[in-house]
This record gives structure tokens, sequence and C-alpha cells, in this order.
């Protein structure tokens, strides 16, 4: 299926160039505009670490569209075959000749219809081009957005977190697209007075803006894996708990890609998730170790886990939906949670979701009293617990979730030899085997 | 609580050179706009369009890494305008005054809506983008009636180039001054700095400024509307980068509180450390990006503890045998090395504990940022949060003790010239200060 998208797409793409005509293209401005369009491809800015990159080159089409007309711009949009990127294969490369072929005729149909007049720009074309130009600019982004999209949902699994992610950033790319898009009507504007020399003027500002994109962009992961770093650290000293922070993370994610989180609020929960338990530092690992009933006062202390936790993280320039998420969610929609036992709506969503996340995985853990439960168990503790202990919104969200993203439970730990000590007895997190508090003792 | 004590007016922290700097530009402004206002105007129209321009870049406004106020579509604005030959087929002949006045005016417009609001502005930032485009207009305007410009491009474009290259550099000149005055760095680190940081941003707006001037000759006023797209998208993509290195900073920051919540070392350690040891970073020379990884390394530096059964007693690491120094140093560095991305800063955490001559006579010793936090730690461990001056000089003094093999004398020495400046109120002293 793949195959036949992918070869529908490059046929069209060489039907169109085919068919010409080739009249009224200047084939200097030809030359420089794809020298333009492989400059401005070769680096492209990476937008996600593995498979998306996303690069300046529309400009360079939407400048053809202008000087040279439909089919030139298709001929600028087939170069992409040649992109001096490295690691991009020989289907992607075919694709992308075809994709950009198609988008840049597309955007040039959409031009001449809208009005506008192919060839230089004299000054007597302004406003009026500017109409039919940015008609072009955002046929040429939504055009190539849906051919993207179409590839990723035949190659991409359904379901999986690169595909929904990708079509969050995809989304959030068309604006910026639109603005480098500009630059293609001011190459062309330009071309009157100072030729081609115009591409090489606009060619600065394009790389810098990228660069701030890449910029943007490593300082993002590097902050993802600082954090995620710091939190293993908080779990080194207790096997059992080793990549809950992550794997609480990555659930509390599923769950609010489920109940529909726009983006900016799904990495806050992404991060929400990941500090919520970094509070337990504050619990004497004499308390958090202890076989057997706690007291009272040790209890308390685990009780205030969240709230260390929000002191540590408080500084950070978080969503204040995220710093609520950590400090509630140990509460419980009967309100008998803590630190506040606030009760149904009275729960932010974001401790609601991290409740649900928080639970399953401590359940599919295996812990030094039990070993891990299976998936469908946990599930069903789940359920049985949902509008007592969870929002069943959340629970049903998240069951949906698991049934498309297979869940992969963490290894099972064996307790290292020699070092019983180093194990947490009881697990606060765990539903099915909630703490033994000796009650009226002071 | 401290913090609100300290903080002293905007007029009471400026030092003499920015006020230097503000009465130089305001005296421009006056005679530019008492000029304009006798000559007249030329082109009115024109200048309420750039005007808005500016006032609109004034409004959005970003702050670049390393607190520094940037209006990149303002400049260009500005710088636009000085540069504009033609709008259409029409000369545009307005006078250096004007783009000044003009450029002031929107400033000026721009800023009220930020002091309305209550947000901190920096007059001395507006100052000197102010002085930026008023050489370029000093020298270029009397060009700009030249025949030989008008007719070839290429002088236009190498003159325009030229002089938006001297503007940046005289900006960076100025802002470079001016910190380094305030943070006590030495000048030309700061300058080299400023030019970095400043660099991409101003490549940007000088391009986009001559690419506005040219367009301008075909489209008219349209040219604005058309370059306005792209640079928004760049200066979105700048504020988003600036964010989130802030943000990343204030994680680390965060985040390295978490020994001081485990109860593993004094509270307000990890902050003091490097604090302690960025000042004294800076008082060596060091540059912006390398104070960057010594600040995370130095907030970070007893993550390794973590990892260990039992806290130390107190916390002090001075104190535990080096065997054991050792092994929390290799600890916090796998910790920071599990990232991926900070292997300099997990270097400078593994090589922290070494003693600074290194292990036998000629080997390397650890890397400079290594030495600081092992001086700045060894500090912090017999001063601690203790203001008492005395205090802070004995522990000096057993620093020195120990320059023969443990302390980098040259270190020990910056670190107290920065320890002595503690009463004092400059830029640093206030995060000193702390209950």
């Amino acid at each position: 299926m793949a195959r036949v998208y992918v070869g529908a797409v490059v046929a069209l793409g060489g039907l169109v160039i085919s068919l010409g005509p080739f009249s009224g293209i200047a084939w200097r401005a030809l030359g420089v505009l794809l020298l333009l369009f492989l400059i401005s491809d070769s680096a492209p800015a990476l937008i996600s670490p593995r498979q998306h990159s996303w690069s300046a080159s529309s400009s360079a089409i939407l400048a053809a569209v202008v000087l040279l007309g439909p089919v030139g711009a298709a001929i600028v949009g087939s170069i992409a075959a040649f992109t001096p990127r490295r690691g991009v294969r020989i289907v992607q490369r075919a694709f992308n000749s075809g994709m950009y072929a198609v988008t840049a005729y597309v955007a040039g149909k959409v031009y001449l219809a809208a009005g506008g007049v192919p060839g230089v720009p004299k000054s007597s074309s302004f406003p009026a081009i500017i109409a039919p130009f940015v008609a072009a600019a955002v046929t040429h982004a939504v055009v190539n957005d849906i051919l993207v999209n179409g590839v990723l949902r035949l190659t991409v699994p359904a379901g999986s977190a690169g595909r929904a992610r990708f079509g969050q950033r995809i989304t959030s790319l068309v604006v910026p697209d639109l603005g480098y898009a500009m630059f293609g009507l001011l190459i062309a504007a330009l071309w009157r007075i100072v030729g081609p020399f115009s591409a090489v003027l606009v060619l600065i500002p394009l790389f810098v803006a990228r660069w701030a994109v890449a910029q943007y962009v490593a300082q993002q992961e590097a902050h993802e894996a600082t954090m995620a770093a710091l939190c293993q650290a908080v779990e080194t000293k207790d096997f059992y708990t080793r990549g809950h922070s992550e794997r609480v993370s990555k659930a509390s994610v599923m769950i609010a890609r489920e109940i529909g989180f726009h983006f900016e609020r799904l990495e806050a929960v992404r991060h929400a998730g990941m500090l919520h338990d970094i509070g337990k530092l504050g619990v004497p690992t004499l308390v958090l170790q202890k076989s057997g009933a706690l007291t009272e006062e040790e209890y308390a202390t685990i009780q205030l886990h969240p709230m260390r936790g929000l002191e540590i993280v408080r500084e950070i320039g978080f969503l204040d939906e995220a710093l609520a998420g950590i400090m509630h969610h140990h509460e419980r929609v009967d309100g008998k949670g803590y630190p506040l036992g606030l009760a149904g709506d009275e729960i932010p969503e974001f401790a609601r979701v991290i409740g649900v996340a928080d639970a399953f995985d401590s359940m599919t853990s295996t812990r030094s009293y039990r070993d891990a439960k299976p998936v469908g168990e946990a599930i069903r503790e789940l359920r049985k617990w949902s509008g007592a202990q969870f929002d069943p919104v959340m629970v049903d969200a998240f069951i949906a979730a698991l049934g498309r993203e297979p869940w992969q439970p963490p290894e099972p730990v064996a307790p290292p030899a020699g070092e019983p000590a180093a194990a947490t007895v009881q697990d606060h997190d765990d539903p099915t085997a909630p703490l033994q508090v000796i009650r009226g003792r002071r | 609580m401290q913090q609100a004590d300290t903080r002293r007016s905007a007029w009471q922290a400026m030092d003499s050179g920015q006020l230097l700097l503000i009465c130089a530009a305001g005296m421009l402004v006056v005679a530019a706009i008492a000029q304009t206002a006798a000559v007249g105007m030329t082109g009115m129209q024109y200048a309420v369009a750039f005007g808005s321009l500016v006032a609109l870049g004034e409004l959005f406004r970003i702050t670049l890494p390393g607190g520094r106020e940037s209006a990149p579509i303002a400049t260009a604005g500005a710088l636009a305008y000085t540069l504009l030959l033609r709008m259409g087929s029409r000369v545009t002949p307005h006078t250096a005054m004007q783009v000044i006045a003009t450029t002031a005016v929107g400033m000026v417009v721009g800023a009220l809506p930020h002091l309305a609001a209550g947000r901190p502005t920096s007059i001395d930032a507006m100052a000197r983008r102010l002085l930026a485009v008023a050489i370029v207009a000093l020298v270029f305007r009397p060009l700009a009636s030249s025949i030989e410009i008008r007719r070839h491009w290429w002088l236009a474009l190498a003159v325009m180039t030229l002089l938006v290259m001297v503007a940046w550099f005289t900006d960076a000149v100025i802002a470079a001054l001016i910190r380094a005055e305030a943070l006590r760095a030495k000048f030309a680190v700061a300058l080299w700095d400023e030019l970095r940081v400043q660099a991409p941003l101003g490549a940007a707006v000088g391009a986009s400024a001559m690419l506005i001037a040219f367009a301008a000759e075909v489209m008219g006023l349209a040219a604005l509307a058309v370059f306005m797209a792209p640079l928004l998208v760049t200066q979105v993509a700048f504020r988003r980068y600036a964010g989130i290195r802030l943000t990343y900073l204030q994680t680390v920051r965060a985040l390295a509180r978490m020994t001081e919540v485990g109860g593993y070392v004094e509270s307000g350690h990890s902050h003091r450390v490097s604090r302690l040891a960025v000042a004294a970073g800076r008082e060596l020379g060091m540059n912006e990006s390398d104070l960057l990884e010594l600040e995370y390394a130095a907030l970070m530096h007893d993550i390794g503890q973590l990892s260990l059964p039992d806290p130390i007693p107190g916390g002090a690491t001075v104190l535990v045998s080096p065997a054991d120094q050792a092994k929390i140093a290799e600890l916090g560095a796998e910790v920071i090395t599990k990232a991926g991305v900070l292997d300099r800063v997990a270097e400078i955490v593994r090589r922290q504990s070494e003693p600074w001559r290194g292990p036998q006579p000629g080997s390397p010793g650890p890397p400079i940022s290594s030495r600081i936090i092992r001086a700045a730690n060894g500090f912090d461990d017999l001063v601690g949060s203790s203001t008492d001056r005395e205090r802070a000089v004995a522990a000096l003094e057993r620093l020195r003790l120990d320059t023969a093999a443990e302390y980098d004398p040259e270190v020990v020495e910056a670190l107290s010239r920065v320890a002595s400046r503690r009463s004092l109120p400059d830029v640093e002293s206030r995060t000193f200060v702390r209950l």
C-alpha cells in the first residue's frame, strides 16, 4: 500500500513536469533557484530526533512559483531527489522529489487562478501580488502536510507515539513554514534590482532562522535528557523502582493524549509524570524500607512527599498545572487521599492522570513482597478502584490507549544477593497493598 | 525577604557608564527632534509606517540568553528606514536627524505598554539600540543623496553591509563595557561573549534591513508587511530558544536541591557553591559558555551522594576520605553522563576530587572548572551559610595552607577576592545574602 502511494506521488510529479509547457521559463533563474533549493535543503533543522526533518527550502519553491510559473516550480521541487543530505534512502529521495513537484505545481496553479502573473514582478505588481502569493503559500503548506501525513499514515504504525507527536508538530510547523514562504516573494521582488544576488541576501536570515530552530530543538532534548538522568539518580538506591519515573511519565502522556491534551500541556504532563516522586528523597530511607506497619509519624512523612517534591520543582518555569499534578498525585476521588484529601473534580486534572499511571506502573512492576502483576490483572484492579481511588475518565482513557499501544512492563528484577536492605518493603504507590499504619498511637 | 531588602531602584543600580550612555542618547534625541521640527519632515507617511514598525518591534522585544534584551524587529525596521533609497519610484531624501527622531518616537511608543504593565525596562538597552541606528544614519543618509549609490546596486550593498557591521560592533562594545562593569568580568571576555551571542540575530537583522530597503523600491510599503512575517518567525524561534535555555537552567538549579531535601548536604549548599564558583570563574576570565558548564557542574557536584546508602554526617565532603570523595565524584559523573548531552559537565564533576597538581608530578591536573569547584566546595563546607567575615577569612586561610597540593592557589586567590566582596552592594552580592 505504501509502495503504491509513493509510486503514485512520484508518477504524478513526473506527469506534471513532462506535460509542460516549458515556454516562458527563464533558464538562468531556474538554475539559481535549483541551487538555492539544494543549499537550503542541505542541513534542515531536525524537528524530532529520529525521522522528521524540515527545511526552509519552501522559499525557493515559492520564488519559482512567481518567477517561473507552475511547471518551473515543479522542476525546482523535483531536484529534492538530489539533496546533499546524507542517510536519505532512495525511496525517500524519490518520494520527496515527487511530493515537492506536485506541491509546487498545485501552488503554482493556485497562484495563477488567484490572479497572479508569472514572471519578474514590477513595481506596479504590488501590492496586488500579495493575495495570490499568500494563497499559493498556504496551498503549498497544506498540500505538503497532506502528502507527508499520507505517507506517515501508511508507514508508521497507527496510534504510536511517533505519529501522534508528529501530527502535533506538523501543525505547529505550518505557521513557521508560511513565514519562510514569504522569503519566496522577497526573492522574486528583488530579482529586478539585484538579480540572482537576491537569493544570496535572502539566505542569511533563512539560515539564522533555521539555526535558532535547531538550537531550540537541541536545548529541548538536552533538557529532557538531563531531567530523566536526574530522576534516575533518585531511583538508583532502590532497584525495584528503577525506571518508575520514566514509565509513569510515558503512561501519563498516553492518558493525556487520549483525552486530547494539546501540545504544551502534553509536554507539561510528561515532565510532571517524570518528577512526581522526587519528593521521596525527603522521606528517610528507614521509613521507605521499613517492613511491617508504620507508625503514624512515619506515615505522615510519606504523606508529605508530594509537598517535598513541589518544594524542589517549584522554581522551574513550569505550567502551574504540572506543579498541581505533582502535589496532588496521591489524592483519591473519594477524598481519602493525601496530602489535602481533595475529592472528585477538586483534584487537578494532571493529578488524576498521574495517579492512574503511577498505580498502574507500581502494580505491573516487581516488588519485594510480590511479583509483577500481568497487565490484564492491573487493568482489572484499575477498574475495581475506578470511582473510589481513580477518576473513571482517566481509567477508561488509559485502557483505550493500552488497547492500541501495548505496554512494555519492566523486566522482572531479582534482588541482588547480599543487599536485602536496599529494597522497598512497602510501596506507597501500590493500591492492592495499602501501607499498614498503626493507628491511635502517639 | 532578603532579596527585597537588597534590591535597589533602577537609578541607584546604574553605574556611570550606563548613565553616560543614556545621557548621550537623550541629547541626541532632543537634538534630532528639535532639528526635525525646525526643518520639517519629508515623506511623512513613510516615517509613520517605519515608526510604527519600530514601536511594534519594541513591544515584542525578546530576552536572549544571559538576560540580554533585544528588539530585532524594531532594530531591523529602524535600519531599513535608514538605508531606504527609494520608495517605489520616488526618491526618499529624509535626513539622519529625521531617522533618529522617528526611531526614538517609535521606541518610546512601543515601550509605553511595557511600562504600563510594570515590566522592567532597561533604558540602557534602548539607548544602545538607538545609538547603533544613529551611527548608520549619520554616515549613510548624506551618502544616500549621491548619484553613485543610486546607480550601482553593488556599491550600495557594500556600503550598507559595512555600516551595519560597524553599528553591530559598536553595539556589542557598549554592551560589553556595561556588562563587564556590572558583573566584574574582563572586558575582552565580555566583548567576545557579546559578539557571539549577538552574531546570529545581528546577521539576520542586518540582512533583513537591507532586504527591506531594496524591496521597498519594488514593492513600496508592502515590503514592510512581507518582510515582517519571516523575521517574526525568526524572533519566535529565538524567544523559544531563550525560554528553553532558561527552563533548563531552572531545572538543574531546582533538581540540584534534591541532595538538600534528601538530607545529604546542608541546605543551600549547591547554590552557594555554584554562585561562588561562577563568580570565581568570571574573575579568572572564563567565557560565558564555560561559565554555564561550570554552573551546571557546581550545582550537581554532590549529586553522586544520592547513590550513597547513608548521608554523610553534615554532608561536608571536605571532611571525608579522599577515596570516598573520588567515589562520590565518580557516581555523580555517572549520573550526569546518562543524560548523554552533558559529557563535559560530567568530566568536570568526575575530576573535582583530584588534587590540582595531578597524581604524579608533571601529570596534567584536573580542568580549571574542577579546581574551582573543589575550592568553592571546600570554602562552603567550612563557612556554610554564615555571613561572618572572620569565619570566611579563616576558611580561606585554611584553603591557602593546602595550596601546595590540594587547591590551586590562583583559584583560591580569585575566591578570596570574590568572598571579600560579599558585603559590597554589587550585582553578585544580592545572591550571597541569604537566611
